[in-house]
């Protein structure tokens, strides 16, 4: 709250900053408001009710939360050893983690299938030895959710750990704390800001996987279409339902972004 | 600033690069509208129609044919959403019911028929025999969306049969279910008899026999008012095109 | 035995540090100029650096050596920087109680033993309050209270003053002296301030250039300063040469680039060195007389120099001269205007041989 009346002058009041400002804004806003203005609305809730819908969205839930929690254990170690290492093979790790940023989701779906499908790298072996397969399971979804967000989150949670001060972390050992108690109880506490916002982005990638999924893990319903393929499913079936569907996720991103943003991102 | 313009624009160029080596000469400094006729195609007509279309544009010097692929019920969605096309040829007649009236400008032709047949991979892991395997579970068993003229089709044999097979996954289109079984991701999926022979030795085929099978057709139909749509249409009745279609797994155009 | 021995060689940059050192308890300060290697030497103490050779033995044990190289965890160290470098997330209590848990102590036991330690340096009203919540001196007191909470052997302390203004650092510097004198293990401090050196500690280290180059208690030193840099850190002057008898003693100046040989009369034989040999001679800039024009004196070391700068402390000002010999001299602001000192001037500098103090090198 301003408790003064007195406003600084904009050092952006020009037309030709604000035009292509604007622009840019519209363009985003207006397929958003599209999608409002074409959804069913008194027929909403039949829509949501369909199984189809249901479905899609409960194995949404269930998959992003697995993936968050192996985000979680997998991403932040991850990103505190590229943060502080020097290792030489540290600038190949930061390259390579990164790669699934720029990948096209669907060639990840194809190296997944080529690492973890029943005649994979990993996935043969797999199959003959223990039985297990990969493709076409939950499991399956997962995988292809953590490919493509472990990235976003261990991208933005280094950055805040590299702006950590290294003296932190340093006093923290001269005062007897190993390694393990010195990220768990100084480092993670202090870039919690930097973590929710990776996470945010993370999610944010793993709620809209759409490629990489239905690649390596297809489509059934309540199996592996989660809501991004249960909305391209429907929407040469059923488009209201798949307008529903879509005005679902669009709230859910929504409120959580902004749950996020006024708690933690500023 | 300058350095990042500067990459990507190489990235894009790279990009372009790789297509043109891939892809016939380039046609871009053509005049597009008049000499060109766009065709929106099901994805089992992807390997047959490129033949037909070569003697279409022998048949019409000057012509150039862009032929795209996707599921049919894409392909209806699209026209009806305004995407230019002039014809549109699909994998089942249902798929045709929401193409919208105002953009239909010719009679419906059918130009073919297509049979389901089980894509196996080469060496047959499941060791599926015939139909009924499907059912015995343990399968990794691949099928098309129902949104889709082979889903359609393959709803209506697994139900005409009375089977309940576990299914694996409902593939967005027929190439994606046969590339599932190219693979070895699954051990048997449902798809046309045209594809599996336009597979060549990818992947192997179990016949379904006739009197238990399911018959999909082909239709077509000019979405454009221009003269050489309707005339590409009736080309697929073509003596030459049809025997085409035959070698390539098609069955013949239904009487009418 | 209680004291710190350590021989280190330690790589930081382009810069190589080694250095022996050997600390009783007590403070030790360390002092050198920017770029001496005093905080590579105080991480790499605490095994926060590695070490191409290091031997630190402490109160008896072996921190490194002999295939030995503890992490920092496992040094009984404590570690005090010029920012408080205070944990954001935790109440001031718990800052302090960090370093016991970690240590293996129960949860009451060491936010105990963290009140008593906020106590001693006087923060025992605000243990709930966040680090962002107290002054710059608070959180620095907070930041030698987590230091002391393990009990640790060896106290580094690395400018622990120098980020604090001026008025919170003199208080901060009494409070400082207070705590050490209670504290039983080996304390290092390092500084370039000489008032938290000859506040803070019993005895001085110098390093240049990552080598140590002078050890002694404040007197000694202040006494016989060994380097340009000690020199000049306690304000005298110093010169070097060869001891001479020739009509009386003297210490003959070398020649160097421009610069002639030159001699310096000394009234008396200096204690402990014998003609020929290498001795260090100190003169004390209030010694050092001005004359606009070459006086008549008895002054038996006299030379027509030129002004380099001035600088003014209080009502005294600081002439830095060039010319034959360098020389600082102490002169009132009266003396500064009635000479016109001004940078370029010429001036005559006269010293008397019995301001001369040399002594062996």
């Amino acid at each position: 709250m301003r408790a003064t009346s007195t406003r600084e002058r904009p050092t952006t009041g020009s037309w030709s900053l604000r035009v292509p400002a604007l622009i840019g804004i519209a363009f985003v806003v207006v397929p958003l408001l599209a999608l409002l203005a074409r959804t069913d609305w008194p027929q909403l809730g039949t829509h949501l009710s369909s199984p189809v819908v249901g479905q899609s969205l409960r194995l949404s839930a269930v998959t992003t939360s697995a993936t968050m929690v192996l985000v979680w254990l997998l991403g932040t170690p991850l990103a505190w050893l590229l943060a502080r290492s020097d290792h030489p093979l540290t600038a190949w790790a930061r390259a390579v983690i990164t790669v699934p940023l720029v990948l096209p989701p669907v060639v990840g779906g194809v190296a997944l299938l080529m690492a973890w499908g029943r005649r994979g790298v990993v996935g043969g072996p797999l199959e003959a030895w223990f039985g297990i397969s990969v493709p076409f399971t939950t499991l399956a979804v997962v995988m292809a959710e953590l490919f493509v967000a472990l990235p976003f989150y261990v991208v933005s949670v280094e950055g805040a750990m590299r702006g950590l001060d290294r003296r932190v972390d340093q006093v923290a050992a001269t005062l007897g704390a190993g390694p393990v108690r010195t990220f768990v109880h100084v480092v993670v506490p202090l870039v919690l800001p930097g973590i929710a916002a990776g996470s945010a982005l993370a999610w944010a990638r793993a709620l809209g996987e759409f490629g990489a999924t239905i690649t390596f893990a297809g489509s059934f319903p309540g199996r592996t279409q989660t809501a991004p393929l249960g909305v391209y499913a429907a929407l040469e079936q059923d488009p209201d339902a798949a307008l529903a569907l879509s005005v679902v996720m669009l709230a859910v991103s929504v409120l959580v972004l902004g749950g996020l943003r006024s708690r933690w991102l500023r | 600033m300058v350095r990042l313009v500067g990459l990507l624009a190489a990235a894009s160029l790279t990009l372009a690069a790789c297509t043109r080596d891939a892809a016939q000469p380039d046609n871009a400094d053509e005049p597009q509208d008049a000499l060109t006729l766009t065709v929106l195609a099901a994805s089992s007509l992807t390997d047959v129609l490129e033949p037909v279309v070569d003697t279409f544009e022998v048949d019409h010097p000057g012509l150039t044919v862009r032929a795209s692929f996707a599921a049919s019920s894409t392909i209806v969605q699209q026209v009806n959403e305004g995407a230019p096309a002039d014809v549109v040829a699909l994998a089942g007649e249902a798929s045709l019911e929401p193409l919208e009236e105002d953009r239909r400008d010719g009679p419906v032709s059918l130009f073919a028929t297509n049979q389901l047949e089980i894509a196996v991979p080469v060496d047959n892991p499941g060791g599926v025999a015939d139909l009924d395997d499907l059912a015995a579970g343990e399968l990794t068993l691949v099928v098309c969306a129902e949104q889709v003229p082979c889903g359609q089709a393959t709803a209506r044999l697994l139900a005409q049969e009375g089977l309940e097979p576990p299914i694996a996954s409902y593939e967005s289109d027929v190439r994606a279910t046969l590339t599932k079984v190219e693979l070895g991701e699954a051990d048997a999926g449902l798809v046309y008899r045209s594809d599996v022979a336009a597979a060549g030795d990818r992947v192997a085929g179990v016949e379904i026999p006739e009197d238990r099978n399911v018959v999909n057709r082909y239709p077509a139909l000019a979405v454009s008012d221009r003269e050489l749509a309707q005339a590409f249409v009736d080309h697929l009745l073509a003596e030459r095109v049809q025997a085409r279609l035959r070698e390539a797994g098609f069955g013949p155009a239904p009487e009418r | 035995m209680s004291g710190l021995r350590a021989d280190l060689r330690v790589r930081r940059g382009e810069h190589v540090v080694e250095a022996r050192l050997d600390a009783p308890a007590g403070v030790s300060a360390l002092l050198g100029p920017n770029g001496s290697g005093k905080t590579t030497l105080l991480l790499a103490l605490a095994g926060l650096l590695h070490a191409e050779r290091a031997r630190v033995e402490v109160a008896g044990r072996t921190w490194a050596g002999d295939g030995v190289d503890l992490p920092p965890a496992r040094r009984s160290v404590g570690l005090v920087l010029a920012d408080p470098v205070l944990f954001g997330h935790l109440s001031l209590l718990d800052n302090v109680a960090f370093g016991p848990r970690s240590r293996g102590m129960p949860r009451r036991a060491a936010r105990a033993r963290a009140q008593e330690e906020l106590g001693r340096v006087g923060l025992g009203e605000l243990l709930r309050r966040r680090p962002a919540q107290v002054s710059s001196g608070q959180a620095q007191r907070v930041a030698l209270a987590r230091a002391l909470a393990t009990d640790p052997d060896v106290l580094l302390l690395d400018e622990p003053l120098s980020a604090l203004d001026p008025q919170t650092r003199s208080r901060t510097r009494a409070d400082l002296a207070t705590r050490l004198r209670a504290y039983p293990g080996v304390t290092l401090l390092t500084t370039h301030d000489p008032l938290d050196a000859l506040t803070l500690a019993d005895r001085l280290l110098f390093l240049e250039e990552g080598r140590v180059t002078q050890t002694g208690t404040p007197g000694e030193v202040v006494a016989r300063p060994r380097t340009a840099y000690v020199a000049s850190l306690v304000g005298l002057n110093l010169l070097t040469g060869t001891l001479v008898d020739q009509e009386g003693w003297a210490v003959a100046l070398e020649a160097d680039g421009a610069r002639p040989a030159g001699r310096l009369v000394l009234a008396e034989a200096p204690e402990g060195a014998a003609a020929g040999e290498q001795v260090w001679a100190s003169v004390n800039p209030a010694a050092v007389a001005l004359f606009s024009q070459r006086p008549q004196t008895s002054a038996r070391n006299l030379w027509l120099l030129r002004v380099e700068s001035v600088t003014v402390t209080g009502q005294r000002a600081r002439v830095h001269l060039t010319g034959d010999v360098d020389l600082v001299a102490e002169v009132t602001l009266g003396a500064v205007a009635e000479l016109d000192v001004q940078r370029g001037r010429e001036l005559w500098a006269a010293v008397k041989a019995t301001e001369i103090h040399a002594y062996p090198a």
